[in-house]
């Protein structure tokens, strides 16, 4: 098992290393004097030094974006220029406050719901028409009504977090072992003490998936949000990163979005973990 | 009506059917009988007779269609802590440790005991049915028999009136299956509890009952008779065979189940049979006794009807 470990490590090193060299190979910079001499002057009519070349950056210098982002991450120098532990502090944030906001509705209402078949039925239709609009869609409404960026962005991540949370609660809670249930029932036990010593409990598993898939859709979208509302946060980084044509600070954004987003996902599944029982 | 400690009377149940179907025939009906304090009956019969629809009734888990039950003089009307439940699938909470999940039984009880007296109280009855050594173990670290003690202990725990048991060892081996009914049979002994127990085991209604009620097969099941254990109450499963009552209950029960299960629906069935008052037998006492329904076992039935039985 050690090793096996051990063999993964190796090969997915190898792979890196393989990649990062045919990346390196790709954006070598082409040995053409007679071109470069040709367009000297013109690179330098458009105030660029020679030295830099237009193409796709290559590895060495995503390698300089990220050791200086990274040797300074809390720096803050105007609204334009802020350190990247700050722009994600940002984002997680945003996902942090909409996602709370997402549990303290999901989980009540998706109690309710998979206690009462009626409101199954009742809220069917609005559930399955609500889910699969992009969570996106809701940005005018939300920056009409809520006349804030930022508070739109936090709405956004609230929007679609719910439905993964909402769905999965009903579900989990509607499936509970009807023995469970009996047990509960012959023992006189009385409702909120049902609810909170054997319904959530048994859903838990069930639930905290739902809070998983939430957890990594909020992140997909935070930073599709703030490339839209602007001002801070990492997708904001990007966008800005963008603008400047700043492409090795754009792949070391990708990067740490993906890090923290991985962060995430293992949080969530150790929680999960936590809760789910063998029987 | 109120000398016995149990009283059933006309019960009856049917389910509805589908999708606006005719009603479905009546599961059972015309249930009648009682239990005194301190009995332990079982109720024997094929499956689809109604038996765990009964406890479930007796538990307050279901509503009859028709009639009543009376437990110390007041209806049945729901679940309550009078009543223990012990479940066929032993029911136990995974995430509860073996003592929470007596203890979440206990508490139920006594909302008001301190968290050492309730320990106390489940340590004692769990230690009752062997599991003191395996108190915080998780119910998915026990095997199957020690899950079913855990139930028997958690509906122990909480002292009932009466103790209900669904087919509590039918998912158990033999060996396992002997070892807990010796115990069972032990506690119950000791705290003269009143139990009902639903079994498929005849050696095992015969180990433990009192007396055992006879269900005939469904649709339309009823209770057929009423077999009176006559055997010392002071039985071990090591011993029992040996009495000479033994087989003659035995056999009587086996020979119900296999052959006359089946004739008591239809109208020829009221004739010889008042389910109000089904007949009440010994045939521990009763040498070489003749079957009470000798005659309709000899009439065959009519041709049609045999095939509908069968």
């Amino acid at each position: 098992m050690r090793s096996e470990f051990l063999k993964a490590a190796l090969i997915s090193l190898l792979l890196f290393l393989i990649f990062i060299g045919a990346w390196h190979m790709a954006t070598l910079p082409k040995e053409s004097a007679t071109l470069a001499g040709a367009n000297a002057e013109y690179a330098a009519l458009m105030g660029k030094g020679a030295e830099k070349s237009g193409g796709f950056p290559p590895p060495a210098e995503v390698g300089r974006a990220f050791v200086t982002y990274l040797s300074d991450p809390f720096y803050d120098r105007g609204p334009n220029d802020k350190g990247i532990a700050i722009q994600l502090a940002h984002s997680l944030g945003r996902v942090g406050m909409g996602f709370f906001l997402a549990v303290l509705v999901a989980l009540p209402l998706g109690f309710a719901i998979g206690m009462s078949p009626l409101l199954t039925r009742a809220l069917d239709p609005f559930i399955q028409v609500l889910k699969p609009v992009s969570p996106l869609a809701w940005m005018p409404l939300a920056l009409y009504t809520l006349k804030d960026s930022s508070v739109s962005g936090v709405f956004v991540i609230f929007i679609c977090s719910i439905w993964p949370m909402l769905i999965n609660t009903a579900f989990g809670v509607a499936s509970v072992r009807r023995d469970w249930l009996n047990v509960a029932r012959t023992l006189e036990v009385r409702p909120l003490r049902k609810a909170f010593l054997v319904i959530l409990p048994a859903a838990a598993p069930t639930i905290l998936t739902g809070m998983r898939i939430s957890m990594g859709i909020a992140w997909l979208v935070i930073v599709a949000a703030e490339m839209l509302v602007g001002g801070t946060g990492i997708g904001y980084f990007v966008w800005n990163e963008w603008n400047n044509l700043a492409l090795p600070n754009v792949i070391f954004a990708i990067t740490m979005i993906g890090v923290v987003g991985m962060l995430l996902d293992m949080v969530f599944g150790r929680l999960q973990k936590l809760v789910t029982y063998r029987e | 009506m109120s000398s016995h400690f149990l009283l059933v009377e006309a019960l009856k149940k049917v389910y509805p059917s589908g999708a606006g179907g005719k009603d479905n025939p009546p599961v059972f009906e015309d249930i009648h009988f009682h239990i005194d304090k301190g009995e332990f009956v079982c109720i024997v019969g094929h499956s689809g007779c109604g038996k765990t629809t009964i406890l479930n009734v007796l538990a307050g888990l279901e509503q009859a269609t028709a009639g009543d039950a009376f437990m110390d003089g007041r209806e049945v009307k729901g679940p309550s802590l009078d009543r223990g439940v012990v479940f066929q699938s032993h029911a136990l909470m995974p995430w509860m440790s073996v003592l929470g999940n007596v203890a979440f039984a206990v508490k139920s009880k006594w909302p008001d005991w301190s968290r050492d007296k309730i320990t106390a109280h489940c340590t004692r009855y769990l230690e009752m049915v062997g599991l003191g050594q395996s108190i915080h173990k998780k119910p998915s670290e026990l095997s199957g028999g020690m899950k079913q003690r855990v139930g028997i202990a958690r509906a122990f725990a909480i002292q009932p009136k009466m103790l209900l048991l669904d087919e509590p060892f039918g998912a158990l081996d033999a060996l396992t299956r002997g070892t807990i009914q010796d115990e069972l049979l032990k506690i119950v002994q000791a705290t003269h509890q009143t139990v009902f127990m639903i079994t498929h085991d005849v050696d095992e209604a015969i180990l433990l009952a009192d007396k055992i009620l006879l269900m005939s097969n469904g649709p339309h099941a009823k209770i057929a008779e009423i077999v009176e254990i006559t055997m010392p109450r002071q039985r071990t499963r090591a011993a029992i065979h040996h009495d000479p009552q033994y087989y003659l209950i035995r056999n009587h029960l086996v020979d119900f189940l296999v052959n006359r299960s089946k004739s008591y629906a239809g109208a020829d069935a009221e004739m010889f049979h008042d389910a109000k008052n089904p007949p009440v037998v010994r045939p521990g006492l009763e040498r070489e006794r003749a079957p009470v329904l000798t005659l309709t076992t000899e009439t065959p039935a009519p041709p049609l009807k045999r095939a509908i039985n069968h």
